[in-house]
């Protein structure tokens, strides 16, 4: 697939996060590398190195946008002055589709700069999925909202975070950036099983995949995105590629960085999966619609 | 557009029993982020009691399930610790100056202060500086005794954040002048370009500063390559010395250049939108003589400004 709607009808491969550290290799040595994501919040500038860099990235590579800081699941209204700035950025990147979290992070317009977790409720996916129409409707791009990985559960929750994920998505009729990590990391502090969760998101909608490294501490995990991708993160990224097909992939390393070629070599480990499903021919994924738990 | 909270140490609200509505999912987060914002313990850990008294534990499990490994205490405090770890730790990147004159306990200190009156209205962490100069003016207790220096540092920090991804707009040309009537021609200035008059020389400590931070870092490495020590000497605290120095930027490199007070009072004229005349008026001698002496001065002046792109077109 996965060339859909979500995805802007494209068909990317394996691609790596833009960090600053790489910057001086990427511009002299020209790798080649499929296409890069940027985290929309570093350029979302007026000027300056970040836009410089940008242009000469773009100049020779694909780009597309990720961002931290729409809050979709936020109760605030979106600010219009933040859409203005990413609206202009998408039309320098021309990004083919734009990503952010399923997740809230910003009160009474302030910010907390984390991913926090959402209550799994009716009306929260209500309100999430009109933020992501509103955004989509004023970026006239396809979105993607990710799912976060979390430390905690609230009690007014009514669904299952994947129940949540679908809910969100049907109504906003918008695509997941499915991160293989964060599913990974969540069921170990949630107890549930990942492969429940693969299993049971929509997955005509899944644009894009990522995967990342993370930290075991003695009573949870934490996504620190300063590792090596795990061995059991892999085994639910070759499950989540048969059943979604071959979707765009990204490697997050956003901590204690290593060399460009380190970080290269790690993302390409995903062509043995790649491979493996594409010998398997695997049909693309059925349109599913969506059964309410209620 | 977001509504601006009334009070930025925000009272931690009650959580709702149901998220069944907008208004309910919006008190939910102001419940969680009353927890998650408050300041930690000196251990790092999440306070014991909320601002108004209540037992944090008890708010917290009103919020969160616990499960077999961690209370609803435990669950929030992991958000908690990283929200204060995450600003602190770019303020604390941001500010190398003002750390090295509070040092970094009082520093954190005061930082944790700052964002507690003034926490992030901003996207990006990038701004989360942009109201420290307000707050250490409001709260002189945090820098006595060197207020002043703190307050030039601050000014100095920030201008460097703006210079780094400010706009910039065509650059003049000289065939720009072309057709303008020589005495109502007005310049303009690039937006990223920081003019700066301050009453300690704040620029060469701050190279000082960031030479002994390189140091003791060993090269520019993500992996410390050793334990950070503070063998290296410490930076002398500069002498109060009145000076001008402009923040700018060429090739995505930052530096500064310290300018003549006249100098400098032109340029502040020139970005004030004064006619170039008037601009030259505001910091030249009026003597006739003595403008006679000055013209080599300010052609070699307008010579460099160019040659570093300072002047733009104007719109």
């Amino acid at each position: 697939m996965p060339a859909n709607p979500y995805n802007g009808f494209t068909d990317y491969g394996i691609g790596l996060g833009l960090r600053v550290p790489h910057y001086d290799h990427i511009l002299s040595e020209k790798p080649t590398v499929d296409w890069f994501e940027i985290i929309s919040e570093t350029f979302m500038v007026d000027g300056g190195r970040p836009l410089e860099v940008l242009d000469r990235i773009l100049a020779q590579y694909r780009v597309v946008q990720h961002g931290v800081s729409l809050y979709f699941g936020s109760a605030d209204d979106p600010d219009r002055a933040h859409l203005k700035k990413l609206k202009a950025l998408t039309k320098r990147t021309k990004t083919p589709w734009l990503s952010d979290h399923l997740c809230w992070g910003s009160v009474d317009g302030t910010y907390s700069h984390d991913l926090l977790p959402m209550p799994y409720t009716f009306a929260a996916a209500k309100r999430t999925a009109e933020k992501i129409r509103m955004v989509r409707d004023y970026l006239e791009l396809p979105i993607a909202v990710e799912n976060v990985s979390s430390y905690t559960e609230f009690h007014v929750s009514e669904m299952t975070e994947w129940e949540f994920l679908a809910e969100v998505v049907e109504l906003a009729d918008c695509g997941i950036l499915l991160d293989v990590n964060n599913i990974y990391v969540s069921s170990k502090n949630h107890g549930f099983d990942p492969y429940d969760y693969v299993n049971n998101v929509p997955h005509h909608r899944v644009a894009q995949m990522h995967i990342a490294g993370h930290t075991k501490f003695e009573k949870y995990i934490l996504d620190t995105h300063d590792h090596p991708v795990l061995d059991p993160v892999w085994k639910l990224y070759a499950h989540a590629i048969k059943l979604c097909g071959v979707t765009a992939t990204l490697l997050e390393w956003d901590d204690k960085i290593p060399s460009f070629q380190e970080v290269h070599d790690e993302a390409l480990k995903a062509n043995q999966f790649i491979t493996e499903a594409r010998e398997a021919k695997i049909p693309a994924p059925k349109k599913t619609s969506r059964v309410r738990v209620r | 557009m977001a509504a601006k909270s009334k009070d930025s140490k925000a009272a931690v609200t009650k959580a709702p029993a149901r998220v069944d509505s907008t208004r309910a999912l919006a008190a939910l987060q102001r419940a969680m982020w009353g927890l998650v914002s408050q300041p930690l313990t000196a251990a790092n850990r999440m306070k014991p009691r909320t601002r108004d008294g209540r037992s944090t534990a008890a708010a917290a499990a009103e919020i969160a399930k616990p499960n077999d490994r961690l209370t609803s205490f435990e669950r929030l405090e992991i958000y908690n610790r990283m929200y204060w770890f995450r600003v602190l730790d770019s303020l604390y990147e941001d500010c190398p100056g003002l750390r090295a004159v509070l040092g970094d306990a009082k520093f954190m200190r005061m930082a944790e202060a700052y964002l507690q009156k003034y926490p992030s209205r901003s996207f990006t962490l990038r701004n989360l500086p942009s109201r420290l100069e307000k707050f250490l003016r409001e709260e002189p207790k945090w820098t006595r005794p060197h207020t002043a220096l703190c307050l030039d540092l601050v000014r100095f920090e920030w201008a460097q954040v703006e210079v780094y991804d400010g706009g910039a707009k065509p650059l003049f040309r000289v065939e720009d002048l072309a057709g303008i009537n020589p005495a109502k021609v007005r310049l303009a200035l690039q937006p990223y370009l920081q003019l700066l008059q301050l009453d300690y020389p704040v620029d060469d400590f701050l190279i000082a500063i960031k030479k002994r931070e390189a140091l003791l870092r060993g090269d520019a490495s993500n992996a410390p390559t050793r334990v950070r020590t503070s063998k290296a000497s410490k930076v002398p605290l500069p002498r109060r010395e009145k000076c001008a120095v402009a923040v700018h930027r060429m090739d995505g490199r930052i530096y500064f250049k310290r300018l003549e007070p006249a100098a400098c009072k032109v340029l502040l004229a020139i970005r004030a939108g004064k006619p170039l005349a008037q601009a030259l008026a505001a910091g030249l001698p009026r003597a006739k003589s003595k403008q006679l002496e000055w013209a080599g001065k300010v052609q070699s002046w307008f010579c460099t400004w160019m040659q570093l792109g300072w002047f733009c077109r104007r719109e």
